[in-house]
C-alpha cells in the first residue's frame, strides 16, 4: 500500500509535470512569437505604430503586388500594416463588420453597394488588367481570338449538345472572378441560374481557388475563365493557354476604399486616407506598372494613370482626386 | 513528382539554412497549437476525470454529444468565433481579431471536445477490477481515481497527441481568426493554403514536412515524459486500452 501511494504521488506530479512540460515548450518558442503579440495586449502605447488592417482578395494578395509596396508605405508613415487575404465576398464582409480599415478588391458591382450602404469612403481605382479565358492549345472549341460573348455562346452550345472535349470549370464560388463570369453569361444573353448552371456535365462548378480552378481545368483539358496574374504563376504546371484575352468585359479594375463607421478612430480614417492618396500617387503609380516584369516578363497590372479604361455601367472609380474624406457626408457620390 | 522531390529537398535547404521566415511560422504555429494543447488538457483531463466519476441524469446524453463535437469543421468553429469577436459583435471589445491569442482560443474550443471525450474513454478503459481492488485494499475515494488516472496514462497521452495534432494541422480557425498576416498570424497551414494557391507547389510540400517534423518532436518528448514518469514502464504505448 505504502508503494501504491508513492506511485499515487508521482502520478500527481505526472500530470503538473506533463502540463508543465507543455508550457516550458510554450515559452521556449514565446521569445520569438511574443514581439508579434505585444501590439494588440497593450492596449496601443504611444510608443507602437498605428496598425492598419487591409482586407484584401486572394488573386491580387497572390501575385506578391502589396508584399512589395507595404514596406514602401510604412517607411512613409509610421505604421504597419496587417494584409488579410480572403476571398472579395468575405473581404467586403470583414470590411463592412469593422475589422478592417482599407478594403482593396475587384468587385465593381459589390463596391458599389459597398459604397453606397456608407460602409466606405473615398474609392479609388489603381490598377486594371485583363481575365483571359484559358484552354487547351488545340481550342477544340474553336474559340480563338472571339468577343468573350461570342467564345462563351459556343462553349454553351457545343457543351450543351455534348460535343466531345467541350468542358468548362467555373469558380461557382462567388468570388470576382466568378463575378466576371456571370456578367459575360448576361451580356451573352443567358440567365445564368436558370439555363448555364446545371446545364450538363460540360459545365464544371468548382468551388475552389483560382489556382486550383486552373490545376481543375488543366487534368480536365477544359476552358475556364481566370485572372492573368494566377494564370502567370501557374503556367508552368498547366496545359492551357491563353485563348481569348481581349475584351471589354475581361476588364479587371482593381479598386482601394477607406473602410467608414461611427466607431472607426479618425485618425485610423485618416491614416487609410493616406495609402489610399499612396496607391495614386505617381510614384506608387509607376512600380505598378513595373511590378511582375523581371518575374514573368511583363507587368501584371496597368497602373490607372497610364491607361484610363473605359468601362460600362460606371464601374471605374475616380484615380487621381486625392482622398480626404473623413465621414460620408463628405464622400463624393 | 517533381515538386514532390522539389518539396523534400527544399524543407532540407530551408531546416539547414534556418529560414528565417520559415522558421518564425513554424514557431508561431508551435506555440499557438502547444498553448491550445495546454490550455485544453488543463480543462480536459479533470473535466474528462468529473465526468467518468461522477454518476448524474443525462451523463450519456452528454457524453454522445461531446463525441458527436469531434466531428465539427475547423471553418463552421472559426467562424462562429469570428462573428462573436468581430468589432461588431459581442466579444469585439477584446480585440481578439486577427491575433495570435485569438486561434489559440478559437483552437482550445475546437479540440476540448477530442480531449474530454478520450479522456472520458482513457478512463473507461480501465479494468472494473482493478477500481474494486483498490477499494478492497482500502483506498480513499481519491487515491483511487489516482490509481485509475495512472493505470490510463498512456491513453490520456493519446488525448493529449490528438487534439495537438488537429490544432496544428487545421486551417479553418487559422485562416478565419488569424488572417494568414504575414509575421504575425501566419501559420504553417495558412502559409501552406497560400504557397498552393500561388502555384508554389515545392515549398508547400516542404512546409508541410517541416509541420511533421515539429509533431513528431512534440509526440516523442510527450511520450518520454509519459514513460519515465512511470514506475512500471513496461506498458507500451495503449496498452490499458488493450
Amino acid at each position: 500500500m505504502r508503494r501504491d501511494v508513492h506511485v499515487g504521488l508521482i502520478s500527481t506530479v505526472f500530470v503538473m509535470l506533463f502540463l508543465a512540460a507543455c508550457f516550458a515548450g510554450c515559452t521556449s518558442q514565446a521569445p520569438v512569437a511574443t514581439p508579434t503579440a505585444v501590439p494588440t495586449l497593450a492596449a496601443t502605447p504611444a510608443a507602437e505604430p498605428m496598425t492598419l488592417v487591409i482586407a484584401t482578395t486572394s488573386s491580387l494578395y497572390d501575385t506578391k503586388l502589396l508584399d512589395y509596396l507595404q514596406p514602401k508605405f510604412e517607411s512613409k508613415y509610421d505604421v504597419k500594416l496587417k494584409i488579410t487575404s480572403q476571398g472579395s465576398g468575405k473581404a467586403i464582409e470583414l470590411a463592412k463588420n469593422g475589422d478592417a480599415d482599407i478594403l482593396l478588391v475587384h468587385s465593381p458591382a459589390a463596391e458599389l453597394t459597398f459604397m453606397k450602404d456608407g460602409y466606405g469612403l473615398n474609392r479609388r481605382s489603381f490598377a486594371s488588367n485583363s481575365f483571359i479565358i484559358v484552354g487547351p492549345a488545340a481550342d477544340p472549341a474553336g474559340i480563338k481570338d472571339m468577343e468573350p460573348e461570342a467564345a462563351f455562346k459556343i462553349l454553351f452550345e457545343k457543351g450543351t449538345g455534348n460535343t466531345a472535349g467541350i468542358a468548362f470549370v467555373s469558380r461557382g464560388d462567388a468570388s470576382g472572378t466568378h463575378t466576371v463570369e456571370k456578367n459575360i453569361w448576361k451580356n451573352a444573353k443567358y440567365n445564368y441560374t436558370a439555363q448555364v448552371q446545371k446545364s450538363g456535365v460540360w459545365y464544371v462548378e468548382a468551388g475552389k481557388t483560382m489556382g486550383e480552378t486552373l490545376q481543375m481545368a488543366s487534368e480536365m483539358n477544359a476552358y475556364t475563365l481566370t485572372d492573368e496574374g494566377t494564370y502567370l504563376a501557374y503556367k508552368n504546371d498547366l496545359k492551357l493557354v491563353p485563348v481569348v484575352t481581349q475584351g471589354a468585359s475581361l476588364l479587371n479594375i482593381y479598386s482601394v476604399m477607406t473602410v467608414y463607421n461611427t466607431r472607426q478612430p479618425v485618425e485610423k480614417i485618416r491614416m487609410a486616407n493616406n495609402f489610399v492618396n499612396f496607391l495614386i500617387d505617381p510614384a506608387t503609380q509607376a512600380d505598378i506598372g513595373n511590378f511582375g516584369v523581371d518575374k514573368y516578363g511583363k507587368a501584371l497590372f496597368i497602373p490607372m494613370t497610364v491607361v484610363v479604361p473605359t468601362a460600362a455601367d460606371g464601374w471605374v472609380a475616380d484615380h487621381s482626386t486625392p482622398a480626404t474624406a473623413i465621414a460620408p457626408d463628405a464622400a463624393a457620390k | 513528382m517533381d515538386d514532390i522531390t522539389q518539396g523534400v529537398t527544399e524543407a532540407i535547404h530551408l531546416i539547414v539554412t534556418l529560414d528565417p521566415d520559415v522558421m518564425q511560422i513554424a514557431a508561431l504555429s508551435l506555440y499557438i497549437s502547444l498553448s491550445a494543447t495546454c490550455i485544453a488538457a488543463l480543462i480536459g483531463i479533470p473535466l474528462g476525470g468529473i465526468i467518468h466519476f461522477r454518476e448524474f441524469p443525462g451523463k450519456r446524453a452528454l457524453i454522445i454529444l461531446i463525441q458527436t463535437l469531434y466531428s465539427v469543421p475547423t471553418v463552421v468553429v472559426g467562424l462562429i468565433l469570428y462573428l462573436l469577436i468581430s468589432k461588431s459583435g459581442p466579444l469585439g471589445f477584446l480585440s481578439l481579431l486577427f491575433t495570435p491569442e485569438g486561434m489559440i482560443l478559437g483552437q482550445t474550443i475546437l479540440i476540448l471536445p477530442i480531449m474530454v471525450g478520450l479522456v472520458i474513454s482513457a478512463l473507461s478503459g480501465v479494468d472494473k477490477s482493478i477500481s474494486d481492488t483498490l477499494v478492497a485494499l482500502g483506498a480513499t475515494g481519491f487515491q483511487k481515481i489516482l490509481q485509475i488516472v495512472i493505470e490510463a496514462r498512456f491513453a490520456i497521452l493519446s488525448a493529449v497527441v490528438l487534439g495537438f495534432g488537429r490544432a496544428i494541422a487545421e486551417v479553418g480557425v487559422a485562416m478565419m481568426i488569424g488572417g494568414n498576416i504575414r509575421e504575425f498570424t501566419r501559420v504553417l497551414t495558412t502559409a501552406i493554403t497560400l504557397e498552393t494557391a500561388m502555384g508554389e507547389f515545392g515549398l508547400s510540400i516542404a512546409l508541410g514536412i517541416i509541420l511533421l517534423g515539429l509533431a513528431l518532436i512534440v509526440v516523442v518528448i510527450l511520450n518520454l515524459i509519459t514513460s519515465g514518469l512511470s514506475s512500471e514502464s513496461q506498458q507500451i504505448i495503449g496498452g490499458p486500452q488493450g
